[in-house]
């Protein structure tokens, strides 16, 4: 370090330090614009995803951004043991019983769908350790996703944006987006003969991605899951004139009392594909009946304890860990923003959308 | 106890040069997990929350080593307003580096996550889950994000004045080895 006295050069003759003094800042405002995507509009991000769904269904301020109708519903998992082996997970000890909150739904993002204008349904979990962890999940009733990448999924959002002309997707976008992804092939056979379903409790529904469970002696096992439902499907038809009956199967079936799905996990063999959602593992994969799940209760989710949990599934228990499925991180980034997004209009926060008081009215024009 | 070394203390000094690292790591893993939807969010995250209680905790024990050791005093021909400067953006570095792991936690717990630093490790909710508390506590924690960032780089700008420009002493009291006074 020279010595100030000894320096007589003046401030002004030093044109390089100045350059620094600003160029060394700059560099480090350049370098974390670039971190947060603001310097490659074309990126994909969580807020990218998210401004999708809301150009394809619009905004409804306070809901979710996809699956946005739905009811809460709440209960408890009570565990058989028979998946203690393969995690330490406590929700998995032996006769240990975990209180739920879930949350049925329909994908999609309006709020106001009918019923029986898609196939899936889906059922989000949290169960509540009772050291204080969280198993969240969201589970679809089809035994594959459509794609396997956030990038796919995005690209099927676009290829899914309403015609403002027809007010419908555009069929040739469609067409393109599905004859550029040929891993849809397996979801597209599922969805040909799948019905919409007349009651949330009669279906099953998967995990899709991969987890990775940790036994007791550190051991990995690579896992999907499914709940398996123990009410049985009468065939019963949905009614069609109800735009909501599955709330109000829902409502009707838990009169009479619980409902009730088996955890069944399977578990993967080596070179299973544990990073690809649209691909099923072999029907002959070990099958651990982990518990039952008792629903007890339904709520209305404008109301019901499930509208503040975000089911981002990467939210897991010692005992459970995320997979190398790339959906994964995609999912709990988009989910994120999806609830930092409603919570503000719920909080009605300056700038965001009004939360809407009277959905009955904007629900049927 | 009145600094006459010229120096900030070798405790100020270790402390200073790991938080400026920890803390620089720490903006740019937040501002990376929330734009991120590849595997990059789901180690950025597991990172961001152990690393943010570590600062909140050397936070504490920097200001506690701050106020039982002086610094060095600026130099006595600084104009006033740079004065006022200096102390002004070190004492909004210091609230910053504790107000925002606090605000992470609060946040976190206000939207009735577990707030897990590991896979087992967890720390109590200091907040009841609210969501209209998580969607204020968010934002505030991106918004004191990009102030303690600006203030960042005031302080890097202010430094390099001092070290380029001035050559006073001021950066050399906190890199270290002699200074002449």
């Amino acid at each position: 370090m020279p010595d100030p006295h000894a320096s007589p050069t003046p401030p002004a003759r030093r044109p390089g330090a100045w350059a620094l003094i600003l160029a060394i800042p700059a560099a480090c405002a350049l370098a974390l614009a670039y971190v947060g995507g603001w310097l490659s509009p074309h990126r994909l991000t969580p807020q990218r995803i998210v401004d999708q769904f809301q150009q394809n269904a619009g905004v409804h301020p306070g809901y979710r951004r996809n699956h946005a109708k739905g009811v809460c519903v709440a209960g408890y998992f009570q565990s058989s043991g028979e998946a203690a082996p393969y995690s330490v997970a406590q929700v998995f000890a032996p006769g240990q019983r975990t209180p739920v909150v879930g949350r049925f739904a329909i994908p999609g993002s309006n709020p106001y769908a009918p019923d029986g204008s898609v196939p899936i349904r889906s059922m989000a979990l949290r169960f509540a350790l009772a050291n204080g962890q969280q198993w969240r999940t969201g589970m679809n009733s089809m035994p594959v996703f459509p794609v396997a990448t956030p990038q796919a999924f995005f690209a099927q959002l676009q290829a899914g944006q309403p015609d403002p002309a027809t007010g419908k997707p555009d069929p040739a976008k469609l067409a393109a987006f599905f004859a550029a992804h040929p891993e849809t092939a397996a979801f597209r056979a599922w969805a040909k003969t799948a019905k919409p379903s007349a009651s949330f409790a009669t279906d099953g529904y998967w995990s899709l991605n991969a987890f990775v469970f940790t036994a007791p002696d550190g051991a990995k096992h690579a896992v999907r899951w499914r709940m398996a439902p123990q009410s049985v499907d009468d065939g019963a038809t949905a009614p069609a004139n109800d735009p909501d009956y599955l709330a109000a199967d829902l409502r009707q079936r838990l009169a009479h009392g619980p409902l009730h799905w088996k955890l069944l996990v399977t578990l993967a063999r080596p070179g299973d594909p544990t990073n690809d959602a649209t691909k099923a593992w072999p029907a002959d994969r070990p099958i651990v009946d982990a518990g039952t799940l008792v629903v007890e209760s339904e709520q209305p989710q404008d109301s019901g304890p499930c509208r503040d949990i975000n089911y981002d599934p990467t939210v897991l228990p010692n005992g459970i860990g995320i997979s190398d499925d790339p959906l994964l991180p995609a999912r709990s980034a988009a989910y994120a923003d999806s609830y930092l997004r409603r919570t503000s209009e719920e909080a009605h926060l300056p700038g965001t959308a009004r939360v809407d008081t009277k959905p009955q009215a904007e629900a049927r024009p | 106890m009145k600094n006459t070394t010229g120096l900030f203390t070798l405790p100020a000094r270790i402390l200073h040069w790991l938080m400026a690292a920890m803390i620089l790591a720490m903006l740019f893993i937040g501002v990376g997990m929330v734009a991120s939807v590849s595997e990059r969010h789901a180690w950025l995250l597991r990172i961001h929350k152990p690393l943010g209680i570590a600062i909140l905790l050397l936070a504490v024990v920097r200001l506690a080593v701050r106020l039982r050791h002086p610094p060095p005093p600026l130099p006595a021909d600084l104009p006033m307003l740079q004065k006022l400067a200096a102390y002004a953006s070190h004492w909004l570095l210091y609230a910053l580096m504790i107000a925002m792991p606090l605000v992470g936690w609060a946040m976190l717990s206000a939207g009735g996550y577990p707030v897990m630093l590991g896979a087992s490790l967890r720390l109590p909710a200091i907040l009841p889950a609210s969501a209209t508390a998580f969607a204020i506590l968010r934002h505030l924690h991106g918004w004191l994000a990009l102030l303690l960032f600006l203030t960042f780089l005031a302080h890097l700008a202010a430094a390099l004045y001092h070290g380029l420009i001035r050559r006073d002493g001021v950066l050399a009291s906190m890199v270290g080895g002699s200074r002449k006074s």
